[in-house]
């Protein structure tokens, strides 16, 4: 078996040993939930509910407004309590509904109409997909169906499942490999019929070795399918990333996948859009990985979306006392927190509840010249020079030197041992050159 | 807009509030600059063993000065003292395992002034300094004590038809070819570091291992031996072979030490490839045509006045992006 990666990347320590055997569990519905309408890239949903109106499991709460983005439906069954802005993961506040959980609606449940996998259209899939409030699990949470849109001019020849999952602690892909296999699949192949392609890839990190088995068990005899194990190594889950490995292909700066052919769907995705069409299921539940040495009772879960966070946390016991750092994502790309109060996101992957001893912070030194940071970064630029950049302002030389190709994964500053915080200064300069760009843009217009 | 409560506020809003990564190598300044300190430890066993125990003097002499030339610097210009990240100590130290074995202390204790205060401290301290601080010391030296400096001293467990010159000078001013096996154990003459490739290599291979010395400088520079040695050797073989050019004088403890100091070596991969060749080259042509029988001092120094050049013109080529101006 060849095990395809790409140049580049780092090692962390991955702390999978701490979920990768719990089975999901499903959390009990909490009092309240909150449901941002922007829990995707692209427009803001509309909300179609008032304050006071009484609302079941599944119900549409938000419609989807132009062609990015995704309506927002209610994982739970009461009344709507408010309509405004709430904090959500991000750290910023954005408008949600908040809902107030009423035990005696519950066993109403709004759900589409099943449709059967084998004769389903492509328009039907992205339909379905569309209606059924589907995003990207990835992380940037891209309105799925939008994806199974190419333009007519895009030749798109393979569809990869991005079965990686890199980032350390988080064993929600896992799980759904393990517990799920067979959704999975069906959820490949409705995403390889609604794009009409011949050739569906798995790929997987070769310390997943269970699941790599389990699923090339699975395909045997399928044709156009395959397993593919990948190096483990971070960010080998990262779209451009996982294509190199899979393809051999890079995906030119400031290009998309299908530009080089390729469409990458994460693992929940999958399982998502088979439970779509299959069983009529709108998307309300977000499975999620509770994990880290300053959690009580690590746990994968299934849990309500709008869901907060502090209830998340309750049921797995608590934080320890060593707790200092809550973050939501995997430890590489996650966001900290600091109101528990947000809620779990459709494209929530995980929560990590992170002792002092795990993140290990030295103090800032001046950079060492190491090379360390330019050696590791997996999209070959500079870091220490974009960083430096961004630091004196200089954005046009950041602009030259390739800053808006980064793509935040934190590899190069994991690696500095000086701990410049590499990452936060070229995120800046990222966006200052963005909007230098859009300025420009405007002027010649 | 009213907020909503979910749950009794039991959250502890002392939460750290950094950015992503979340989680970071274990690797600090100065946890490596310790480790590199650690990795001479076979290097200093071996200047003890066989130039007695004036060596920890010499050595111990070089560090104290270059530690608190370091401090007192730092607290002048009202910067922090950074004396204890293991940097100044290691400047000194290197600085040390580059002198004779009889050298003075009185003058080591100037190399090392020098070295922390015109080859670092000048620059604005760690990070800064364009030219490896030890070399600087040690050039220094060389040009203040120049007999001194080239004075050697007979090892113990001499075997016969080996003096106290080092290879390289019996080499130059007698034509006289030392052996492999002394000069691999050590028991040659030379300064403190340069003796016994074995201790160097196994300093050397630990720092690679553990991911602080990057494998590509000091193996372009055996290569670059290899190239450019062989090309001499080939065309008249009155010269010396790769074999002996890698093992005499301190080319080992330059390409494992010297060369690969983090701050003054290129930061790109390519540029670290072109850096190794060049030291190689630029030390072939001093050693052959040069006045003095060694020169793997200037041959660093030399390549570190081109690193920022080196790094400017080996820029990776960023990912997906087609390469400009194929010409
Ligand atoms: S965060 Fe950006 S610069 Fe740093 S390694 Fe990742 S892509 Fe490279
Ligand atoms: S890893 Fe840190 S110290 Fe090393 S070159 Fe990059 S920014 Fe500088």
């Amino acid at each position: 078996m060849s095990i395809g990666t790409f140049r580049g990347g780092v090692h962390p320590p991955e702390f999978k040993e701490l979920t990768e055997n719990c089975a999901f569990e499903t959390i009990p519905n909490p009092e309240e939930i909150i449901l941002p309408v922007s829990q995707h890239l692209g427009k803001d949903a509309t909300p179609q509910v008032k304050k006071g109106d009484d609302v079941i499991t599944g119900q549409l709460v938000a419609k989807a407004e132009g062609f990015i983005s995704a309506p927002v439906h209610t994982s739970v069954a009461g009344k709507v309590l408010s309509l405004g802005k709430e904090i959500t993961p991000t750290g910023f506040p954005k408008d949600a509904i908040v809902i107030k959980t009423n035990g005696t609606l519950e066993g109403e449940r709004f759900r589409l109409s099943p449709l059967d996998p084998e004769t389903i259209t492509p328009d039907e899939i992205r339909a379905r997909v569309a209606e059924a409030g589907i995003v990207g699990q990835g992380g940037a949470a891209f309105p799925t169906y939008v994806k199974l849109s190419p333009p007519k001019d895009k030749i798109i020849e393979v569809v990869i499942l991005n079965g990686c999952e890199c980032e350390p602690y988080l064993t929600r892909d896992y799980r759904f490999m393990i517990e799920r296999p067979d959704d999975l699949i069906s959820g490949l192949k409705l995403i390889m019929k609604a794009l009409g392609v011949k050739r569906g890839v798995i790929g997987i990190e070769d310390n997943k070795p269970e699941a790599i088995k389990l699923l090339s068990d699975k395909i045997l005899g399928e044709t156009g399918l395959e397993v593919v194990a990948l190096k483990t190594k971070y960010p080998q889950g990262a779209e451009k990333m996982l294509i190199k490995a899979v393809t051999g292909k890079e995906v030119p700066p400031g290009k998309l996948p299908m530009d080089v052919g390729a469409v990458i769907q994460n693992i929940g995705t999958a399982v998502a859009i088979h439970d779509a069409v299959v069983k009529g299921e709108v998307l309300t539940i977000a499975a999620l990985t509770v994990s880290g040495k300053g959690i009580k009772v690590p746990k994968n879960l299934l849990v309500p979306v709008g869901t907060p966070i502090q209830n998340v946390i309750d049921f797995c016991g608590g934080v320890t006392e060593d707790a200092v750092k809550i973050v939501v994502g995997g430890p590489m790309m996650g966001v900290s927190q600091f109101d528990l109060h947000a809620p779990v996101m459709k494209a929530t992957s995980g929560i990590l509840v992170l002792t002092k001893e795990e993140i290990t912070e030295n103090p800032e030194t001046p950079c060492l010249r190491c090379g360390q940071c330019v050696g590791a970064c997996p999209l070959n630029l500079m870091p220490t020079k974009l960083s430096r950049y961004s630091q004196l302002q200089r954005y046009e030389d950041a602009e030259g030197a390739d800053i808006t190709v980064c793509m935040e994964c934190g590899t190069c500053a994991y690696t500095c041992p000086a701990n410049i915080p590499l990452v936060q200064w070229i995120r800046l300069g990222k966006q200052k050159v963005l909007e230098m760009q859009k300025e420009r843009a405007a002027v010649t217009q | 807009m009213e907020t909503t409560t979910t749950t009794e506020t039991k959250q502890k809003v002392y939460f750290d509030l950094t950015t992503s990564p979340h989680l970071h190598s274990k690797w600090s300044t100065k946890k490596v600059m310790w480790f590199v300190n650690l990795a001479l430890a076979p290097t200093i066993a071996a200047a003890l063993a066989f130039f007695g125990i004036y060596q920890a003097l010499i050595m111990l002499t070089a560090i104290a000065f270059a530690v608190g030339t370091e401090a007192a610097i730092q607290s002048i210009r009202k910067k922090q003292v950074t004396w204890f990240d293991g940097s100044a100590a290691l400047t000194g130290l290197l600085l040390a395992l580059t002198l004779p074995p009889n050298f003075s202390l009185s003058a080591t204790a100037i190399g090392s002034v020098v070295a922390i205060g015109l080859g670092k401290q000048i620059f604005g301290g760690l990070g800064y300094n364009i030219f490896n601080p030890a070399l600087v010391g040690r050039a220094f030296l060389q040009a203040a004590f120049p007999v001194q400096i080239t004075t050697w001293m007979k090892p113990n467990f001499a075997v016969d038809g080996i003096t106290s010159a080092t290879p390289l000078a019996a080499l130059k001013f007698d034509k006289v070819f030392t052996e492999t096996t002394p000069m691999i154990l050590g028991n040659i003459g030379g300064s403190l570091g340069e003796t016994s490739a074995i201790a160097v290599l196994l300093g050397g291979i630990f720092l690679i291992a553990v991911g602080i010395v990057n494998w590509r400088i000091p193996l372009s520079m055996i290569l670059g031996m290899i190239i450019f040695g062989g090309i001499f050797w080939l065309i008249n073989p009155q010269y010396p072979t790769p074999i002996f050019h890698i093992l005499a004088g301190s080319f080992l403890f330059g390409a494992m030490f010297m060369a690969t100091d983090w701050v003054t070596s290129p930061i790109t991969n390519k540029g670290m490839w072109v850096f190794g060749l060049g030291i190689s080259l630029v030390l072939v042509i001093i050693r052959i045509y040069g006045g003095l029988p060694e020169g793997v001092m200037y041959s660093i120094l030399f390549m570190n006045g081109f690193v920022p050049l080196i790094n400017k013109y080996t820029v990776p080529r960023t990912f997906g992006a087609v390469k400009e101006n194929k010409k």
